[in-house]
């Protein structure tokens, strides 16, 4: 790896989610929430799915501590996934776990995923794809208690 | 024991980069930098004459030990006793206090295992005075590895007795005006570790076995961090038991080792029971071996524990007091550069105790993953996360660190590559 494999790993717009993350705050009523761990590493997150009476999204809040990349993953997928129905939520979950897990090989699609392929050069850094996929996981999770 | 440190020589310079040739690995690249290893704390690198003895063995002598008359399995026999004897003389013991097991957790695990089925009732009256109930305690501390701690939480719910932790100051060091406290007569036995894997401060553990000595408890030692790093002596500091790690100090992975007073490791009935330790056995019953055997069922790790003793043969040829002292020195140099270093936090520095080449360390504003990923990138492989001791961190208000840990083959020029490297790591972070 070089230092331009770096730059690409913390882009400018990682570095910045993850200073000052988006949808950060847990919110009352509880919605469907999960609470992810990493026990590798002790990441965690609380993250949140709450719907619109129409059955989309209408936030995604959620807490957290964890390195640069799961920090700003979490604020990329509560930007992206804002005002969705469900079940586009859980495509693009599909696809950033496609391409998260493809050790560099699929590019996230920019259709599907906006900003958040700004995380692509994170598939490969085996190491570091469950700091990217901790807050999608825990959606997804959510979504699946209800 | 400290005190070789500061009137022993270091290893020089030159000595170093001898001992780095025994190191193939380490003449390795990773991202086109030369590797700079700074995570023997969590495993060793092996030098040739340690795979050179597994493979012998392998090619020459290879058979089931203590089972077979043939001439090949006696001698393997002799070869395996004979590692044990190098081990035991290694650590200050005798032969027959040594059990060989899978690692250290499962060394820690046997002594719970076997004080739970006491309490079960199983050993007979010799085994009477293991016995753990209801108004017993077990006292262990807030700074261990988790496999020093979970076994004794678990021990405690099979037998109804009390868990007692010693607590931290601010600094991680143990408050032993608490362990004072704490260590009474309801003691039954005290795990604390010798070198915390996160601070790398050797504890007053002289004092916690006068303490518990006091009360008549026992006392087990977690040696993992300190028997690669520091002349031991378990004789000496009259410990009753003390679990050894054999991929820390050169050795390999597979094979770890648990000292225990040979009058306890006599009264205490068997963990994992199966073949190799049993003397009669019938459809209904079975009688144990005498320990070391009697906690040694199944097939053995013969190719590992001998290793293993080619191992320390390679420790004992450099010699541990000289290790040690460089060790210091590089430990000190570490803890000195990284605390210079501004927004640096190095774990446990303002402890006055002696510390082994091993500083861990928070930097404010920048996750340890995000700084291991920068020095991973450079080269510099360092640990980082919780390093199986979460109360620890908790008590010291994070959740991770990054970790630096040297050894024997550790030049100054690497502890000051890591240095400059998590200086770079914030410059990174802080000027975008």
């Amino acid at each position: 790896m070089s230092s331009s494999d770096l730059n690409g790993l913390y882009q400018e717009l990682i570095l910045d989610h993850s200073r000052a993350p988006y949808g950060y705050g847990l919110r009352e009523p509880i919605a469907a929430q999960s609470h992810q761990l990493n026990p590798t590493c002790g990441d965690e997150i609380t993250l949140q799915m709450h719907r619109a009476p129409d059955g989309t999204i209408e936030a995604v809040a959620w807490e957290g501590h964890g390195c640069a990349i799961s920090q700003a993953s979490a604020s990329l997928f509560a930007e992206l996934v804002e005002g969705m129905p469900e079940d586009e939520v859980i495509r693009r979950i599909d696809a950033f776990r496609e391409a998260m897990r493809s050790r560099g090989r699929i590019e996230p699609d920019p259709e599907l995923l906006g900003d958040a392929t700004a995380l692509g050069g994170v598939s490969k850094y085996v190491a570091r794809v469950k700091c990217a996929m901790l807050a999608w996981v825990a959606a997804e999770d959510a979504l699946r208690k209800g | 024991m400290h005190n070789t440190a500061s009137i022993v020589d270091t290893l020089t310079e030159a000595e170093v980069l001898r001992l780095r040739e025994d190191f193939p690995i380490l003449q390795t690249e990773v991202n086109g930098h030369p590797l700079v290893y700074l995570d023997s704390g969590a495993t060793a690198q092996r030098p040739l004459a340690v795979l050179d003895a597994e493979r012998d063995y392998l090619l020459n002598l290879n058979a089931a030990v203590h089972r077979g008359a043939h001439t090949l399995a006696a001698e393997a026999t002799d070869a395996f006793e004979d590692a044990r004897e190098t081990l035991a003389r290694f650590v200050g013991a005798d032969a027959d206090e040594i059990v060989w097991t899978s690692n250290a957790t499962e060394a820690v695990n046997l002594v719970a295992y076997s004080l739970s089925n006491a309490s079960a009732g199983r050993g007979g009256a010799e085994a009477d005075r293991l016995r753990l109930a209801e108004g017993d305690e077990i006292v262990t501390t807030e700074m261990e590895h988790h496999a020093n701690l979970i076994p004794w939480q678990e021990l405690a719910a099979r037998t109804g007795a009390t868990l007692r932790v010693i607590p931290l100051d601010d600094e991680g060091a143990l408050r032993m005006e608490e362990a004072a406290r704490l260590i009474g007569p309801r003691t039954r036995i005290v795990a604390v570790t010798h070198v915390s894997n996160v601070l790398g401060v050797v504890n007053p553990i002289e004092d916690v076995i006068a303490l518990a000595r006091e009360v008549g408890a026992m006392v087990l030692l977690d040696a993992c961090q300190s028997a690669p790093h520091l002349p031991l002596d378990l004789h000496a500091l009259d410990v009753d038991f003390a679990v050894l790690s054999g991929h820390k100090m050169l050795g390999p992975t597979g094979i770890g080792a648990l000292y225990g007073r040979r009058e306890l490791l006599e009264a205490m009935p068997p963990f994992l029971t199966g073949g190799s330790m049993i003397t009669t056995v019938t459809t209904t019953e079975a009688a144990y071996l005498p320990p070391p055997q009697r906690f040694e069922a199944g097939t053995q790790r013969v190719s590992q524990a001998i290793a293993l003793a080619a191992a320390v043969r390679y420790l004992e040829r450099v010699g541990m007091p000289r290790i040690a002292a460089h060790e210091a020195e590089l430990g000190s140099r570490l803890v000195d550069g990284l605390a210079a270093i501004d927004g640096v936090r190095v774990l446990g520095s303002g402890i006055a105790r002696p510390r082994v080449g091993l500083a861990s360390f928070d930097v404010a504003g920048i996750h340890a993953h995000d700084v291991g990923q920068i020095l991973d990138d450079e080269g510099i492989a360092v640990r980082v996360g919780h390093h199986c001791a979460q109360p620890l961190h908790r008590r010291l208000g994070i959740t991770a660190s990054t970790r630096a840990s040297t050894y024997l083959y550790t030049t100054r020029d690497e502890v000051d590559a890591v240095i400059a490297g998590v200086a770079r790591a914030i410059d990174f972070f802080r000027r975008r």
